[in-house]
């Protein structure tokens, strides 16, 4: 069944206070969740006072500000710093974001960071993205065709059909949607989940592809595909303005028209 | 045979065949239950605030009478196709799982039946 309360050993405690300097006027604090599995401890929240000052205006900057300045224990996975990689996504003020394109004065009061929410934590902040990746493969996200490409040309496509792509190629697969996503949360194992099935639906949309059957096929499941239930979250979650539960839609479409209409 | 894969072929003997069917048919219903359910709300106010032999002589008219048996149907069948799928997100033991969804699909079976018997029992039997 459904848990809905946490195990003795993940419920969260309060941790440490790391101060500003006397001489700080313009201080913000950050709540961040800290975990480390080699400790056997639970988690914690520990508090760290920064002069805004001092500090760039992403919530990223304030989170490398605590690595290389305060707490260089702290660990958290990052590399592009302009929402391209999707290194970043975590769950900030209790709503999934990535930590690099969002500005620090976006919010007010204390900044409450946690890792991606019903994901096994690895450490801190940093999220086990086996599974989803291991999903992310299992809809062959890469080009089929049949027949042989033009030996002289690339694959070409109209602008409209181009067009079809947009909102679906933008995905930088950071899992904020998925993982906003209360069916993705009791049913990940078998549910796909939001950002996969956006990318699914990036093939089936491609005219350079040809292997519509059997990608729906595929999803043609009621767990792999039948669990979103519109709720929403991630179409109002994704920090790249993209429409996962539209795309979603978009297949269930595709497979009344091809099954039942 | 191991015990997995067993409950695996379970699991598959149970599992809802035809996906998209079950999602377009509950959205079917769904969409059919919007105007049929204006009908119910006039039986039910007829049924409260006038006499039976006023609320069967409206009854008796055929379209009221489909209406309304359109509706039964419709919202007995949108019922379990909706309580199978929260019992699917929610239920994670297998066994316990299919358990649930036959014993709601015969409750709905059995007050749909009943349903629809009284139904034809009245529109009859006056």
């Amino acid at each position: 069944m459904v848990e809905f309360t946490l195990p003795k050993n993940s419920v969260v405690k309060k941790g440490k206070l790391f101060k500003a300097a006397e001489a700080a006027s313009n201080v913000r604090n950050f709540e961040v969740y800290r975990w480390d599995p080699d400790s056997g401890e639970n988690p914690r929240i520990d508090t760290y006072e920064i002069d805004m000052d001092q500090c760039g205006p992403m919530v990223l900057d304030a989170i490398l500000k605590i690595k290389n300045e305060i707490d260089s224990s702290l660990t958290f996975r990052r590399s592009c710093r302009e929402g391209v990689c999707g290194s970043c996504a975590m769950n900030i003020n209790g709503k999934n974001t990535l930590a690099c394109t969002k500005a620090i004065s976006d919010y007010t009061g204390t900044v409450k960071i946690f890792p991606l929410p019903h994901m096994s934590v690895v450490k801190d902040l940093v999220a086990d993205m086996s599974h989803f990746f291991d999903q992310y493969a299992s809809i062959k996200p890469w080009l089929t065709n049949e027949t042989d490409a033009p030996a002289d040309s690339e694959r070409l496509q109209s602008k409209d059909e181009r067009a079809k792509l947009d909102g679906l190629y933008e995905c930088v697969l950071c899992a904020c949607c998925s993982t906003s996503c209360p069916s993705y949360w009791w049913n990940s194992d078998k549910y796909l989940g939001p950002a996969i099935l956006l990318q699914a639906y990036r093939w089936l949309a491609d005219s350079r592809d040809s292997n519509d059957e059997e990608r729906l096929n595929e999803l043609n499941e009621s767990f792999k595909l039948y669990r979103c239930h519109t709720i929403m979250n991630c179409t109002d979650t994704c920090p790249k303005g993209l429409n996962p539960a539209k795309a979603i839609a978009e297949i269930k479409k595709m497979l009344v028209e091809r099954d039942i209409l | 045979m191991d015990y997995k894969k067993q409950l695996e072929i379970a699991a598959d003997l149970f599992s809802v065949k035809n996906p998209t069917a079950h999602f377009w048919y509950q959205r079917v219903t769904a969409v059919a239950l919007i105007p049929l359910s204006v009908w119910l709300i006039v039986l039910l106010n007829k049924a409260l605030s006038e006499s039976y032999a006023e609320t069967l002589a409206w009854l008796v008219s055929p379209i009221n009478a489909f209406a309304i048996i359109g509706w039964t149907i419709a919202v007995f069948y949108h019922a379990a196709l909706g309580v199978q799928v929260v019992i699917e997100d929610y239920v994670s033991t297998i066994s316990v799982r299919h358990l649930a969804i036959r014993a709601t699909n015969l409750t709905f079976l059995f007050l749909g039946v009943a349903a629809l018997a009284a139904m034809i029992f009245i529109l009859f039997a006056r």
